[in-house]
Protein backbone atom coordinates (compact mmCIF):
# COMPACT_ATOMS: atom_id res chain seq x y z
CA UNK A 1 0.00 0.00 0.00
CA UNK A 2 1.54 3.21 -0.90
CA UNK A 3 2.02 5.70 2.16
CA UNK A 4 -0.19 8.61 2.11
CA UNK A 5 1.95 11.77 1.23
CA UNK A 6 2.87 9.53 -1.61
CA UNK A 7 -0.72 9.63 -3.12
CA UNK A 8 -1.16 12.41 -5.91
CA UNK A 9 -4.55 13.73 -5.84
CA UNK A 10 -5.96 14.93 -9.06
CA UNK A 11 -9.00 17.32 -8.63
CA UNK A 12 -11.79 18.35 -11.07
CA UNK A 13 -14.73 20.31 -10.99
CA UNK A 14 -17.13 19.85 -14.22
CA UNK A 15 -18.90 23.79 -14.51
CA UNK A 16 -21.53 22.08 -16.63
CA UNK A 17 -22.74 20.03 -13.97
CA UNK A 18 -22.25 22.14 -11.02
CA UNK A 19 -25.19 23.68 -9.15
CA UNK A 20 -23.44 26.45 -7.42
CA UNK A 21 -24.40 24.56 -3.89
CA UNK A 22 -20.76 25.69 -2.84
CA UNK A 23 -20.27 22.55 -0.25
CA UNK A 24 -16.62 22.31 -2.08
CA UNK A 25 -15.34 26.11 -1.48
CA UNK A 26 -16.75 25.83 2.03
CA UNK A 27 -14.95 22.46 2.73
CA UNK A 28 -12.03 22.73 1.05
CA UNK A 29 -11.25 26.53 0.55
CA UNK A 30 -7.78 25.67 -0.12
CA UNK A 31 -8.40 23.85 -3.28
CA UNK A 32 -11.75 25.56 -4.66
CA UNK A 33 -13.98 28.25 -4.92
CA UNK A 34 -16.94 29.41 -6.57
CA UNK A 35 -16.31 31.79 -9.52
CA UNK A 36 -18.48 35.46 -10.38
CA UNK A 37 -21.20 33.11 -11.41
CA UNK A 38 -20.74 30.63 -8.60
CA UNK A 39 -19.69 27.81 -10.38
CA UNK A 40 -16.71 25.30 -9.07
CA UNK A 41 -13.61 26.61 -9.80
CA UNK A 42 -10.43 24.17 -8.88
CA UNK A 43 -7.58 26.62 -7.37
CA UNK A 44 -5.33 23.73 -6.98
CA UNK A 45 -5.76 20.42 -9.78
CA UNK A 46 -3.01 18.73 -7.51
CA UNK A 47 -3.37 19.65 -3.81
CA UNK A 48 -0.65 19.21 -1.45
CA UNK A 49 -1.29 16.06 0.87
CA UNK A 50 -2.30 18.44 3.65
CA UNK A 51 -5.71 18.96 1.24
CA UNK A 52 -6.65 15.65 0.92
CA UNK A 53 -8.80 15.12 3.02
CA UNK A 54 -10.75 17.93 2.71
CA UNK A 55 -10.35 17.49 -1.24
CA UNK A 56 -12.04 14.13 -0.66
CA UNK A 57 -14.77 15.11 1.25
CA UNK A 58 -15.58 18.16 -0.85
CA UNK A 59 -15.86 15.44 -3.74
CA UNK A 60 -18.29 13.26 -1.63
CA UNK A 61 -20.10 16.03 -0.41
CA UNK A 62 -20.60 17.65 -4.03
CA UNK A 63 -24.54 17.21 -4.67
CA UNK A 64 -24.22 17.73 -8.68
CA UNK A 65 -21.54 14.86 -9.29
CA UNK A 66 -19.44 18.06 -10.21
CA UNK A 67 -16.07 17.53 -8.11
CA UNK A 68 -13.87 14.71 -8.84
CA UNK A 69 -11.27 13.61 -7.03
CA UNK A 70 -8.77 10.70 -7.87
CA UNK A 71 -5.73 8.93 -7.75
CA UNK A 72 -2.91 9.13 -10.04
CA UNK B 1 -56.38 7.71 10.59
CA UNK B 2 -59.68 5.81 9.62
CA UNK B 3 -60.37 8.49 6.85
CA UNK B 4 -57.26 7.32 5.43
CA UNK B 5 -58.15 3.96 5.97
CA UNK B 6 -61.41 4.14 4.43
CA UNK B 7 -60.22 5.63 1.01
CA UNK B 8 -57.18 3.28 0.42
CA UNK B 9 -57.34 2.38 -3.04
CA UNK B 10 -57.18 -1.58 -2.57
CA UNK B 11 -57.27 -3.03 -5.90
CA UNK B 12 -55.18 -3.34 -8.84
CA UNK B 13 -55.14 0.41 -9.73
CA UNK B 14 -51.94 0.88 -8.06
CA UNK B 15 -48.92 -0.40 -9.27
CA UNK B 16 -47.96 -1.62 -5.62
CA UNK B 17 -47.40 -5.21 -4.93
CA UNK B 18 -50.95 -6.66 -3.78
CA UNK B 19 -51.58 -6.60 -0.25
CA UNK B 20 -50.16 -3.08 0.84
CA UNK B 21 -53.01 -1.77 3.16
CA UNK B 22 -53.13 0.75 5.59
CA UNK B 23 -51.22 -1.35 8.26
CA UNK B 24 -48.33 -2.41 5.44
CA UNK B 25 -48.24 1.04 3.80
CA UNK B 26 -49.06 3.98 7.03
CA UNK B 27 -50.16 7.39 6.43
CA UNK B 28 -47.55 9.54 5.73
CA UNK B 29 -46.57 11.85 6.60
CA UNK B 30 -47.11 12.46 10.66
CA UNK B 31 -47.27 15.22 12.99
CA UNK B 32 -43.80 15.43 15.64
CA UNK B 33 -45.28 14.97 19.56
CA UNK B 34 -41.76 16.33 20.12
CA UNK B 35 -39.48 19.78 18.60
CA UNK B 36 -36.38 16.90 18.08
CA UNK B 37 -37.84 13.45 17.76
CA UNK B 38 -39.34 11.88 14.77
CA UNK B 39 -42.66 10.46 14.69
CA UNK B 40 -43.50 6.86 16.35
CA UNK B 41 -44.68 5.86 12.90
CA UNK B 42 -41.36 7.06 11.72
CA UNK B 43 -39.09 4.81 13.78
CA UNK B 44 -41.23 2.27 12.83
CA UNK B 45 -40.56 2.95 8.79
CA UNK B 46 -37.00 2.97 9.67
CA UNK B 47 -36.70 -0.33 11.31
CA UNK B 48 -37.89 -1.94 8.39
CA UNK B 49 -35.02 -4.05 6.31
CA UNK B 50 -35.76 -2.09 3.42
CA UNK B 51 -34.63 0.94 1.75
CA UNK B 52 -38.25 2.20 0.67
CA UNK B 53 -41.22 2.09 2.62
CA UNK B 54 -45.03 1.78 0.88
CA UNK B 55 -46.79 4.24 2.90
CA UNK B 56 -50.46 6.14 2.49
CA UNK B 57 -50.70 9.55 1.44
CA UNK B 58 -53.52 11.71 2.71
CA UNK B 59 -55.48 11.89 -0.32
CA UNK B 60 -55.68 8.19 0.29
CA UNK B 61 -52.94 7.66 -2.67
CA UNK B 62 -49.89 5.32 -2.34
CA UNK B 63 -46.16 6.50 -2.26
CA UNK B 64 -42.63 5.38 -1.69
CA UNK B 65 -40.92 6.79 1.29
CA UNK B 66 -37.13 6.48 1.18
CA UNK B 67 -35.47 5.59 4.94
CA UNK B 68 -31.87 4.80 3.91
CA UNK B 69 -29.05 7.60 3.46
CA UNK B 70 -27.12 5.81 0.54
CA UNK B 71 -30.31 5.46 -1.54
CA UNK B 72 -31.98 8.62 -0.81
CA UNK B 73 -28.57 10.31 -2.13
CA UNK B 74 -28.54 8.13 -5.61
CA UNK B 75 -32.16 8.58 -6.07
CA UNK B 76 -32.42 12.41 -5.52
CA UNK B 77 -28.61 12.46 -8.25
CA UNK B 78 -31.32 10.26 -10.39
CA UNK B 79 -32.75 11.91 -13.61
CA UNK B 80 -35.51 8.95 -13.66
CA UNK B 81 -36.87 11.52 -10.78
CA UNK B 82 -39.27 14.02 -11.44
CA UNK B 83 -39.76 17.10 -9.81
CA UNK B 84 -42.44 18.30 -11.80
CA UNK B 85 -45.65 18.81 -9.31
CA UNK B 86 -47.90 19.22 -12.03
CA UNK B 87 -47.57 15.80 -12.89
CA UNK B 88 -50.68 14.03 -12.09
CA UNK B 89 -48.52 11.14 -10.46
CA UNK B 90 -47.16 13.28 -8.69
CA UNK B 91 -46.98 12.64 -4.21
CA UNK B 92 -48.67 15.86 -3.07
CA UNK B 93 -48.55 15.61 0.40
CA UNK B 94 -51.67 17.64 1.83
CA UNK B 95 -54.52 19.49 -0.12
CA UNK B 96 -52.69 22.79 -0.16
CA UNK B 97 -49.80 21.35 -2.38
CA UNK B 98 -52.75 19.38 -4.62
CA UNK B 99 -54.36 22.93 -4.91
CA UNK B 100 -50.96 24.80 -5.75
CA UNK B 101 -49.64 21.37 -8.10
CA UNK B 102 -50.00 23.69 -11.41
CA UNK B 103 -48.05 26.79 -9.98
CA UNK B 104 -44.86 26.23 -10.54
CA UNK B 105 -42.83 26.98 -7.35
CA UNK B 106 -39.81 28.72 -9.15
CA UNK B 107 -36.89 26.48 -10.12
CA UNK B 108 -37.20 23.86 -7.40
CA UNK B 109 -40.04 22.17 -9.91
CA UNK B 110 -38.25 22.16 -13.03
CA UNK B 111 -36.58 19.69 -14.38
CA UNK B 112 -33.18 19.23 -16.19
CA UNK B 113 -33.13 21.10 -18.98
CA UNK B 114 -35.25 24.24 -17.70
CA UNK B 115 -33.84 23.77 -14.27
CA UNK B 116 -29.80 24.60 -14.84
CA UNK B 117 -30.52 28.33 -16.58
CA UNK B 118 -32.64 29.58 -13.77
CA UNK B 119 -31.33 28.13 -10.92
CA UNK B 120 -27.79 29.64 -12.90
CA UNK B 121 -29.59 33.33 -12.59
CA UNK B 122 -29.24 33.12 -9.04
CA UNK B 123 -26.13 31.34 -7.63
CA UNK B 124 -23.92 34.16 -8.21
CA UNK B 125 -25.66 35.95 -4.65
CA UNK B 126 -25.18 32.79 -2.93
CA UNK B 127 -21.37 31.53 -3.47
CA UNK B 128 -19.35 30.89 -0.25
CA UNK B 129 -17.85 34.51 -0.29
CA UNK B 130 -20.84 36.72 -0.92
CA UNK B 131 -22.58 35.00 1.95
CA UNK B 132 -18.80 35.35 4.02
CA UNK B 133 -19.42 39.14 3.25
CA UNK B 134 -22.57 39.16 4.77
CA UNK B 135 -21.77 38.38 8.12
CA UNK B 136 -21.21 42.15 9.44
CA UNK B 137 -24.12 42.70 8.18
CA UNK B 138 -25.94 39.22 9.85
CA UNK B 139 -24.44 40.41 12.64
CA UNK B 140 -25.80 43.98 12.63
CA UNK B 141 -29.57 42.32 12.44
CA UNK B 142 -28.77 39.83 15.07
CA UNK B 143 -27.51 41.79 17.71
CA UNK B 144 -30.15 44.68 17.43
CA UNK B 145 -32.87 42.57 18.01
CA UNK B 146 -31.37 40.77 20.56
CA UNK B 147 -31.16 44.65 22.10
CA UNK B 148 -34.72 45.16 21.19
CA UNK B 149 -35.54 42.07 23.29
CA UNK B 150 -33.31 42.75 26.10
CA UNK B 151 -34.69 46.28 26.58
CA UNK B 152 -38.27 45.20 26.25
CA UNK B 153 -37.59 42.26 29.43
CA UNK B 154 -38.90 38.80 29.54
CA UNK B 155 -41.07 37.04 28.74
CA UNK B 156 -40.83 37.49 24.98
CA UNK B 157 -41.73 34.98 21.76
CA UNK B 158 -38.70 33.97 20.43
CA UNK B 159 -40.52 33.78 16.93
CA UNK B 160 -41.79 37.00 16.45
CA UNK B 161 -38.78 39.04 18.43
CA UNK B 162 -35.78 37.01 16.99
CA UNK B 163 -36.24 33.76 15.11
CA UNK B 164 -38.59 35.22 11.70
CA UNK B 165 -37.38 39.03 11.39
CA UNK B 166 -33.80 37.89 11.42
CA UNK B 167 -33.92 35.81 8.75
CA UNK B 168 -36.70 38.17 6.46
CA UNK B 169 -34.42 41.62 7.38
CA UNK B 170 -31.55 39.46 5.55
CA UNK B 171 -33.20 37.37 2.56
CA UNK B 172 -35.39 41.49 1.87
CA UNK B 173 -31.57 42.57 1.61
CA UNK B 174 -30.30 40.56 -0.62
CA UNK B 175 -33.24 40.17 -2.93
CA UNK B 176 -34.24 44.08 -2.97
CA UNK B 177 -37.53 43.68 -1.19
CA UNK B 178 -38.30 46.56 1.25
CA UNK B 179 -38.39 44.82 4.65
CA UNK B 180 -41.65 47.63 5.63
CA UNK B 181 -43.33 45.06 3.73
CA UNK B 182 -42.78 42.51 6.11
CA UNK B 183 -46.40 42.08 7.24
CA UNK B 184 -47.50 41.09 4.14
CA UNK B 185 -45.30 38.74 2.72
CA UNK B 186 -44.51 36.86 6.24
CA UNK B 187 -48.06 36.41 6.45
CA UNK B 188 -49.11 35.26 3.17
CA UNK B 189 -45.88 32.71 2.96
CA UNK B 190 -46.72 31.01 6.77
CA UNK B 191 -50.00 30.53 4.64
CA UNK B 192 -48.97 29.40 1.30
CA UNK B 193 -46.78 27.07 3.65
CA UNK B 194 -49.24 26.17 6.74
CA UNK B 195 -52.91 26.55 5.11
CA UNK B 196 -54.97 23.26 5.69
CA UNK B 197 -57.64 24.08 2.61
CA UNK B 198 -56.97 24.30 -0.71
CA UNK B 199 -58.68 28.10 -1.35
CA UNK B 200 -56.32 29.53 1.38
CA UNK B 201 -53.36 28.07 -0.09
CA UNK B 202 -54.01 30.01 -3.30
CA UNK B 203 -55.30 32.71 -2.35
CA UNK B 204 -52.25 33.78 -0.13
CA UNK B 205 -50.29 32.57 -3.42
CA UNK B 206 -51.95 34.72 -5.41
CA UNK B 207 -51.18 37.55 -2.72
CA UNK B 208 -47.53 36.91 -3.02
CA UNK B 209 -47.83 36.87 -6.95
CA UNK B 210 -49.68 40.34 -6.72
CA UNK B 211 -47.12 41.76 -4.30
CA UNK B 212 -43.50 40.69 -5.82
CA UNK B 213 -45.89 41.33 -9.75
CA UNK B 214 -45.73 44.72 -8.33
CA UNK B 215 -42.22 45.01 -7.27
CA UNK B 216 -40.96 43.60 -10.27
CA UNK B 217 -42.75 46.11 -12.46
CA UNK B 218 -41.44 48.90 -10.61
CA UNK B 219 -38.23 47.18 -10.76
CA UNK B 220 -38.49 47.77 -14.41
CA UNK B 221 -39.32 51.71 -14.51
CA UNK B 222 -37.17 52.18 -11.92
CA UNK B 223 -33.94 49.47 -10.87
CA UNK B 224 -33.01 49.30 -7.50
CA UNK B 225 -30.51 47.12 -5.29
CA UNK B 226 -30.60 43.39 -4.76
CA UNK B 227 -30.99 40.37 -6.74
CA UNK B 228 -34.43 40.87 -8.11
CA UNK B 229 -33.78 44.22 -10.07
CA UNK B 230 -30.86 42.52 -11.28
CA UNK B 231 -32.37 40.07 -12.74
CA UNK B 232 -35.27 42.44 -14.40
CA UNK B 233 -32.24 44.01 -15.98
CA UNK B 234 -29.77 40.99 -16.85
CA UNK B 235 -32.82 38.07 -17.87
CA UNK B 236 -36.14 39.56 -18.23
CA UNK B 237 -35.02 42.86 -20.19
CA UNK B 238 -33.22 40.60 -22.46
CA UNK B 239 -35.89 38.55 -22.99
CA UNK B 240 -34.33 35.33 -21.06
CA UNK B 241 -36.64 34.58 -18.51
CA UNK B 242 -40.62 35.90 -18.64
CA UNK B 243 -42.23 37.94 -16.09
CA UNK B 244 -44.06 35.27 -14.59
CA UNK B 245 -40.94 32.78 -13.92
CA UNK B 246 -39.43 35.90 -12.41
CA UNK B 247 -42.36 35.94 -10.04
CA UNK B 248 -41.97 32.40 -9.55
CA UNK B 249 -38.30 33.12 -8.55
CA UNK B 250 -38.72 35.53 -6.32
CA UNK B 251 -41.85 33.83 -4.07
CA UNK B 252 -39.20 30.81 -3.91
CA UNK B 253 -36.30 33.04 -2.65
CA UNK B 254 -38.11 35.37 -0.45
CA UNK B 255 -40.14 32.55 1.17
CA UNK B 256 -37.77 29.77 1.79
CA UNK B 257 -35.50 32.55 2.27
CA UNK B 258 -37.01 33.19 5.75
CA UNK B 259 -39.77 30.21 6.52
CA UNK B 260 -36.91 27.61 6.79
CA UNK B 261 -34.33 29.13 8.84
CA UNK B 262 -36.88 30.79 11.26
CA UNK B 263 -38.37 27.25 11.87
CA UNK B 264 -34.56 26.29 12.17
CA UNK B 265 -33.44 28.93 14.85
CA UNK B 266 -36.60 28.16 17.14
CA UNK B 267 -36.38 24.52 17.13
CA UNK B 268 -32.60 24.81 17.19
CA UNK B 269 -33.08 27.10 20.65
CA UNK B 270 -35.21 24.45 21.90
CA UNK B 271 -33.00 21.90 21.19
CA UNK B 272 -30.14 23.12 22.61
CA UNK B 273 -32.05 24.54 25.96
CA UNK B 274 -33.55 20.68 26.31
CA UNK B 275 -29.73 19.93 25.96
CA UNK B 276 -28.22 21.33 29.06
CA UNK B 277 -24.57 19.36 28.63
CA UNK B 278 -24.30 20.53 25.03
CA UNK B 279 -25.43 24.07 25.37
CA UNK B 280 -23.10 24.32 28.50
CA UNK B 281 -20.12 22.73 26.23
CA UNK B 282 -21.09 25.24 23.33
CA UNK B 283 -21.35 28.25 25.08
CA UNK B 284 -17.83 27.21 26.58
CA UNK B 285 -16.38 26.73 23.42
CA UNK B 286 -17.80 28.89 20.24
CA UNK B 287 -15.42 27.02 17.88
CA UNK B 288 -18.17 24.23 18.57
CA UNK B 289 -20.66 26.78 17.02
CA UNK B 290 -20.22 25.56 13.27
CA UNK B 291 -20.25 22.16 13.87
CA UNK B 292 -23.31 22.43 16.44
CA UNK B 293 -25.33 24.22 13.53
CA UNK B 294 -24.42 21.04 11.08
CA UNK B 295 -25.85 18.81 13.77
CA UNK B 296 -29.14 20.87 14.21
CA UNK B 297 -29.54 20.54 10.41
CA UNK B 298 -29.26 17.11 10.85
CA UNK B 299 -31.16 16.35 13.67
CA UNK B 300 -34.06 18.79 13.33
CA UNK B 301 -34.11 17.72 9.33
CA UNK B 302 -37.53 20.17 8.88
CA UNK B 303 -38.00 20.14 5.19
CA UNK B 304 -39.18 16.38 4.74
CA UNK B 305 -41.93 18.26 2.01
CA UNK B 306 -39.01 19.21 -0.27
CA UNK B 307 -38.54 15.80 -0.73
CA UNK B 308 -41.18 14.44 -2.94
CA UNK B 309 -40.42 13.29 -6.60
CA UNK B 310 -42.14 10.92 -9.45
CA UNK B 311 -40.80 8.37 -10.95
CA UNK B 312 -40.74 8.85 -15.20
CA UNK B 313 -38.76 6.06 -15.20
CA UNK B 314 -38.37 2.04 -13.19
CA UNK B 315 -35.73 2.11 -10.94
CA UNK B 316 -34.36 -0.74 -9.15
CA UNK B 317 -32.84 0.39 -5.55
CA UNK B 318 -31.36 -2.51 -3.13
CA UNK B 319 -33.75 -5.04 -5.11
CA UNK B 320 -36.70 -3.16 -4.98
CA UNK B 321 -38.71 -1.80 -8.17
CA UNK B 322 -39.85 1.78 -8.17
CA UNK B 323 -42.06 1.86 -11.22
CA UNK B 324 -43.10 4.33 -13.71
CA UNK B 325 -45.59 7.01 -12.46
CA UNK B 326 -44.85 5.94 -8.29
CA UNK B 327 -44.77 8.33 -5.97
CA UNK B 328 -40.80 9.11 -4.30
CA UNK B 329 -40.44 11.19 -0.80
CA UNK B 330 -37.13 10.58 0.50
CA UNK B 331 -37.65 11.79 3.88
CA UNK B 332 -34.74 13.82 5.41
CA UNK B 333 -35.84 13.71 9.11
CA UNK B 334 -35.86 9.78 8.58
CA UNK B 335 -32.26 9.41 6.65
CA UNK B 336 -30.29 12.04 8.70
CA UNK B 337 -31.09 9.19 11.11
CA UNK B 338 -29.45 5.94 9.37
CA UNK B 339 -27.85 4.52 11.71
CA UNK B 340 -25.31 3.17 9.18
CA UNK B 341 -24.20 6.27 8.55
CA UNK B 342 -24.42 8.49 11.74
CA UNK B 343 -23.39 6.85 14.98
CA UNK B 344 -25.86 6.67 17.45
CA UNK B 345 -28.38 9.00 15.42
CA UNK B 346 -31.02 9.45 17.81
CA UNK B 347 -28.45 11.45 20.19
CA UNK B 348 -27.85 14.82 19.60
CA UNK B 349 -24.04 15.51 19.83
CA UNK B 350 -22.89 18.78 18.76
CA UNK B 351 -19.09 17.63 18.46
CA UNK B 352 -19.79 15.08 15.56
CA UNK B 353 -18.87 15.65 12.04
CA UNK B 354 -22.42 16.04 10.55
CA UNK B 355 -21.88 17.83 7.32
CA UNK B 356 -23.33 15.30 4.85
CA UNK B 357 -26.80 15.29 6.35
CA UNK B 358 -29.57 15.61 3.78
CA UNK B 359 -31.30 18.29 5.62
CA UNK B 360 -30.33 20.65 2.59
CA UNK B 361 -31.09 17.93 0.25
CA UNK B 362 -28.61 16.72 -2.46
CA UNK B 363 -29.11 16.13 -6.36
CA UNK B 364 -29.33 19.27 -9.05
CA UNK B 365 -32.24 20.65 -5.84
CA UNK B 366 -30.00 21.01 -3.30
CA UNK B 367 -30.90 24.22 -1.22
CA UNK B 368 -29.31 27.14 -3.13
CA UNK B 369 -29.12 29.43 0.36
CA UNK B 370 -27.72 26.59 2.68
CA UNK B 371 -24.52 28.22 3.06
CA UNK B 372 -26.80 31.63 3.89
CA UNK B 373 -29.09 29.59 6.25
CA UNK B 374 -25.54 27.95 7.83
CA UNK B 375 -24.63 32.02 8.60
CA UNK B 376 -27.39 33.01 10.26
CA UNK B 377 -27.96 30.62 12.06
CA UNK B 378 -24.24 30.57 13.18
CA UNK B 379 -24.34 34.00 14.14
CA UNK B 380 -28.05 34.08 15.90
CA UNK B 381 -26.97 30.84 18.22
CA UNK B 382 -23.91 32.92 19.18
CA UNK B 383 -25.07 35.86 19.86
CA UNK B 384 -27.97 34.66 21.88
CA UNK B 385 -26.89 32.15 24.07
CA UNK B 386 -24.03 34.74 24.99
CA UNK B 387 -26.29 37.58 25.69
CA UNK B 388 -29.04 36.37 27.76
CA UNK B 389 -27.23 33.00 29.11
CA UNK B 390 -30.15 32.50 31.14
CA UNK B 391 -32.42 32.17 28.79
CA UNK B 392 -34.97 28.87 29.14
CA UNK B 393 -38.59 28.21 27.78
CA UNK B 394 -41.44 30.02 29.28
CA UNK B 395 -43.77 26.67 29.51
CA UNK B 396 -43.30 23.00 29.31
CA UNK B 397 -41.89 21.87 26.21
CA UNK B 398 -44.78 19.35 26.03
CA UNK B 399 -46.83 22.57 25.91
CA UNK B 400 -44.44 24.10 22.67
CA UNK B 401 -47.33 23.86 19.39
CA UNK B 402 -45.70 22.09 16.86
CA UNK B 403 -46.74 22.43 12.91
CA UNK B 404 -48.14 19.64 11.15
CA UNK B 405 -46.41 16.93 9.45
CA UNK B 406 -47.30 18.17 6.39
CA UNK B 407 -45.82 21.39 6.11
CA UNK B 408 -41.91 22.83 7.43
CA UNK B 409 -41.37 21.62 11.20
CA UNK B 410 -41.58 24.40 13.21
CA UNK B 411 -43.39 26.49 15.97
CA UNK B 412 -45.50 29.63 15.93
CA UNK B 413 -45.06 30.85 18.66
CA UNK B 414 -41.68 30.02 21.39
CA UNK B 415 -42.73 31.38 24.92
CA UNK B 416 -38.92 32.37 26.45
CA UNK B 417 -37.74 33.90 29.54
CA UNK B 418 -34.95 34.74 31.20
Amino acid sequence: MTAPEQVVLRVTGDRNVCVGAGLCALTAPEVFDQDDDGLVTVLTPRPEPRAHRAARQAADLCPSGAVRVTEE
Amino acid sequence: MTETAATFPTDESSTFPTGAGPDEAPAFPSDRTCPYRLPDSYNTLRDAPSSLRRVTLYDGRPAWVVTRYEAARKLLADPRLSSNRANPDFPLTSPRLYALRNRKPGFLALDPPEHGPRRRMTISEFTVRRIKGMRPDVERIVHAAIDDLIADGPPADLVTRLSLPVPSMVICELLGVPYADHDLFQDASRRVLQAVDGPEAVAARDLLEDYLGGLIARFEQDPGPGLLSHMVTEYMAKGALDRDELVDTAILLLVAGHETTASMTSLGVITLLEHPDQHAALRADPTLIPGAVEELLRYLAIADIAGGRVAVADIEVDGQLIRAGDGVIVANSIVNRDGSVFEEPDTFDIRRSARHHLAFGYGIHQCLGQNLARLELEVVIAALFDRVPTLRLAVPVEDVKLRSGASIQGVNELPVTW
